[in-house]
């Protein structure tokens, strides 16, 4: 086979071996089975091993299909444990803020919120849990874009709608700042979604690093930027709580 | 340098927490310790009290590690905890006599209906505002002086105290053998049976009926008032609060109002609506109960009603029917539908409780046709914790005579917007969560804090309660109504189902 790897081949036999049959092998029955050296299936053995797609009876010393097989095939965060996750930390974020709270997941072409926490400022407030925003023009959208490769598939070439004069609408000019937002590791939005309105985002990432949503600070441009620039204390505050959900997506689950 | 943190010791069923908080109230620092659960016998919940106070002295340590404080910076500590859960040990050496009886515990029930005879199950409500039910303190006191050897003349000779958690805890963390406090707080002994809720004293003749020599007993204090100082990490710090874990989620949501009222919804849910300084008695199978009482002001009231089964069907779901994985993907699965599809899910897994008191009834899932799918299951399932709240909602409304205007909810399963939005829906007032989530904590902080000064009065307190979501009724009356009619009928078809009433529900 023209251009294949040759170890990536390997380890797709091996786990197709330990798919059928026996289910339980040594490590001379792989070797035997595929005709490679014990040192070479080894090798390829414990990388698999380290990746949790094989794992190793401590007993025995056989090796078996792993739990992260099982897992990639629904490997998907459900939101509403990721809203579990993230509620205390949601919470302090407005507090510490005092301004919206906003956490979003890629849903089709859009951003679909998953969780609201209202300005702690107790005036009439409409939870917007399970509305859409659109992904070029808020700081939840160009965090996915710029460290999710599919939802940069999703929106595809432009040019996109703009909602205000100040809406990114042409794909170099949003590549660029995608570039930027992986360089600092945050995303703004100022006055591109509404007018008056500036939004400050940070990605959110399962334990495999894997992008799983983003989380963000909204409000008045009055109170979010500073000088034209979202205010340097929101966007630490920001990325704070975006590492501490990341973290207790980590953990074990309940 | 002053002090400028306020640490909340709660003592849960399944953890020990240490929280400090700052002066708005905001979480500084949380370190959380679980402790093992003994079931010796089917029925039977059991704690290691002396494993309980070293995970508590391990998780105050932490919270202020991970802060960086000291108890120099520590103005005052409140204690919260789990209710009823009862523990006796020599005063002379500290040593729990036994292993402490979890309120979950079933043992008394024998015991309860005995005490009942000919009265019933009512027999010391008028007093204490409680049904004789295997739940509460003082005959769990009883059944360890019966099947301890040699206890009760111990007990009877002034070497044995007992305490609920908040007495365990405050007793260690005041010096224990040397010298610690023996006390508990007006809102931790209205639920042992044995305290009159007019006096807040201890009924000698309620505990000579249940068996219980008033020796063993706690002195009856404030729930926010200096208790003592705490030696050991804490050393210096004031002792100035103990509230039970459901009061101190209505002090921690500034339910200070007459009529205003919070729903905790864990494991199982605990409504409690303050009736202010009038003791509600009530006749719909509610629990009058003690609120709260700040220094020496006027004690306030509150009616309770509690729903045994609501997360831990959920957790059914999940662990015994292993049709979701985690608690939170009953949501995406009740999503999958429109709506229940028909089927009504009752969840009377030891009986009926508030407000029917049946111990006649097992758990139904009605209405099923060969429509329903696992996601009407699961709409039902998060359906029957609404309706369980609309049903104790009644039956507050009909002793108390308040009506509801809006609920505020705390617990983990608040992060079920379904469920919150079905809520708002059946009982058509607005459902409210506030920012901090650990309302339990925040109400000890509290109290400890204006025992102190730190806090200079309720109002202080509510301008910190800040609205982080609410969910506004949308459901039509057409649908309410018929929803509800197929609930009770739902209710209905679970009675009888023992035939001899040879089992006292569980509470
Ligand atoms: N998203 C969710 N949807 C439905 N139920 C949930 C969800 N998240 C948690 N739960 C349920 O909530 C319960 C846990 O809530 P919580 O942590 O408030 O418990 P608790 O009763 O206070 O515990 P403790 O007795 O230790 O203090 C569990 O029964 C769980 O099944
Ligand atoms: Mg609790």
């Amino acid at each position: 086979m023209s251009g294949a790897i040759q170890s990536l081949s390997r380890a797709a036999a091996i786990l197709r071996l330990l798919a059928g049959g026996e289910r339980r092998l040594g490590l001379s029955e792989v070797a035997t089975g595929l005709g490679l050296a014990k040192g070479t299936a080894h090798g390829i053995l414990r990388t698999l091993q380290q990746e949790g797609f094989v794992e190793q009876d401590p007993d025995s010393g056989k090796y078996q299909l792993g739990a992260e097989l099982l897992r990639l095939g629904q490997s998907y965060l459900d939101v509403h444990e990721l809203r579990a996750r993230a509620l205390v930390w949601a919470d302090d974020l407005a507090r510490a803020a005092g301004e919206t709270v906003y956490l979003g997941v890629l849903h089709q072409r859009g951003v679909l919120v998953v969780h609201h926490v209202f300005r702690p400022d107790d005036s009439r407030q409409v939870l917007e849990v399970g509305s859409m925003q659109p992904l070029h023009a808020t700081a939840l959208g160009k965090v996915l874009l710029a460290y999710d490769p599919v939802a940069r598939g999703e929106l595809g070439d432009g040019p996109w709608e703009a909602f205000t004069p100040r809406t990114v609408t042409e794909p170099a000019a949003l590549d660029a700042q995608c570039a930027l937002v992986r360089e600092r590791g945050w995303a703004d939005a100022v006055e591109e979604t509404w007018e008056g309105v500036a939004s400050v985002a940070a990605l959110i990432q399962d334990r495999r690093r894997n992008p799983v949503g983003a989380v963000c600070v909204s409000g008045p441009v009055e109170t979010v930027c500073e000088g034209g620039a979202v205010r340097p204390s929101l966007v630490a505050s920001v990325r704070t709580a975006a590492r501490a959900i990341s973290r207790d997506l980590g953990a074990h689950r309940f | 340098m002053t002090a400028s943190y306020i640490a909340a010791i709660d003592q849960g069923t399944t953890s020990s927490r240490c929280i400090l908080f700052g002066a708005d109230g905001r979480i500084v620092a949380v370190e959380q310790q679980e402790h093992a659960q003994i079931f010796p016998q089917p029925g039977w919940v059991e704690h290691d009290a002396a494993e309980i106070w070293t995970r508590v002295q391990a998780v105050v340590r932490g919270a202020l590690e991970k802060a960086g404080l000291t108890r120099e910076d520590i103005r005052a500590v409140g204690i919260t905890n789990q209710r009823e859960t009862t523990v006796l040990w020599d005063r002379h050496t500290g040593e729990p006599v036994h292993h402490a009886i979890v309120w979950q515990d079933t043992r008394t029930e024998a015991l309860c209906r005995e005490l009942g005879r000919n009265v019933g199950q009512d027999r010391f409500r008028r007093e204490t505002g409680l049904p004789l039910a295997s739940y509460f303190a003082g005959p769990k006191i009883r059944w360890l002086l019966d099947n301890v050897e040699g206890l009760r003349e111990r007990a009877e000779a002034g070497d044995i105290l007992f305490g609920t958690m908040d007495t365990w805890v405050i007793w260690n963390l005041t010096g224990g053998v040397d010298g610690g406090r023996h006390v508990t707080d007006v809102t931790n002994a209205s639920r042992t049976l044995l305290m009159n809720l007019h006096t807040l004293e201890w009924d000698e003749r309620i505990a000579e009926s249940i068996g219980v020599p008033m020796a063993v007993l706690p002195e009856i204090r404030s729930s926010a008032e200096v208790y003592g100082e705490a030696v050991g990490v804490l050393a210096g710090v004031p002792v100035a609060a103990a509230l039970g874990d459901q009061q101190a989620a209505l002090f921690g949501q500034t339910c200070f109002d007459v009529g205003e009222a919070k729903s905790t919804y864990g494991t199982g849910t605990f409504l409690l609506l303050n009736t202010g300084e009038r003791i509600v008695n009530s006749y719909h199978g509610l629990l009058t109960t003690v609120g709260y009482r700040i220094g020496d002001r006027p004690p306030v009231y509150a009616l309770e009603g509690s729903i045994a089964v609501t997360g831990s069907l959920v957790q059914w779901l999940r662990d015994q029917l292993g049709i979701i994985s985690t608690a939170a993907e009953i949501e995406t699965l009740a999503g999958t539908v429109e709506d229940n599809g028909g089927a009504y899910f009752v969840p009377a897994f030891s009986g009926l409780f508030a407000p029917y008191w049946r111990s006649d009834a097992r758990g139904v899932i009605t209405g099923l046709t060969r429509y329903v799918t696992k996601g009407h299951l699961a709409r039902a399932v998060l359906e029957a914790t609404a309706w369980q709240t609309r049903e104790v909602v009644d039956a507050m409304q009909k002793d108390s005579g308040v009506t509801l205007t809006a609920l505020k909810v705390d617990g983990g399963m608040t992060s079920n917007n379904l469920l919150m939005q079905n809520i708002a829906d059946v009982l058509d007032v607005p459902v409210e969560r506030p920012y901090v989530a650990e309302t339990t904590a925040l109400g000890a902080a509290y109290a400890a804090g204006l025992a102190v000064g730190f806090w200079d009065g309720l109002d202080t307190l509510r301008a910190n309660w800040h609205r982080a979501a609410e969910w506004t009724p949308r459901m039509d009356d057409a649908t309410r109504e018929r929803e509800h009619r197929n609930w009770l009928k739902a209710v209905e078809r679970t009675m009888g189902w023992i035939e001899q009433d040879d089992e006292q529900p569980q509470l």
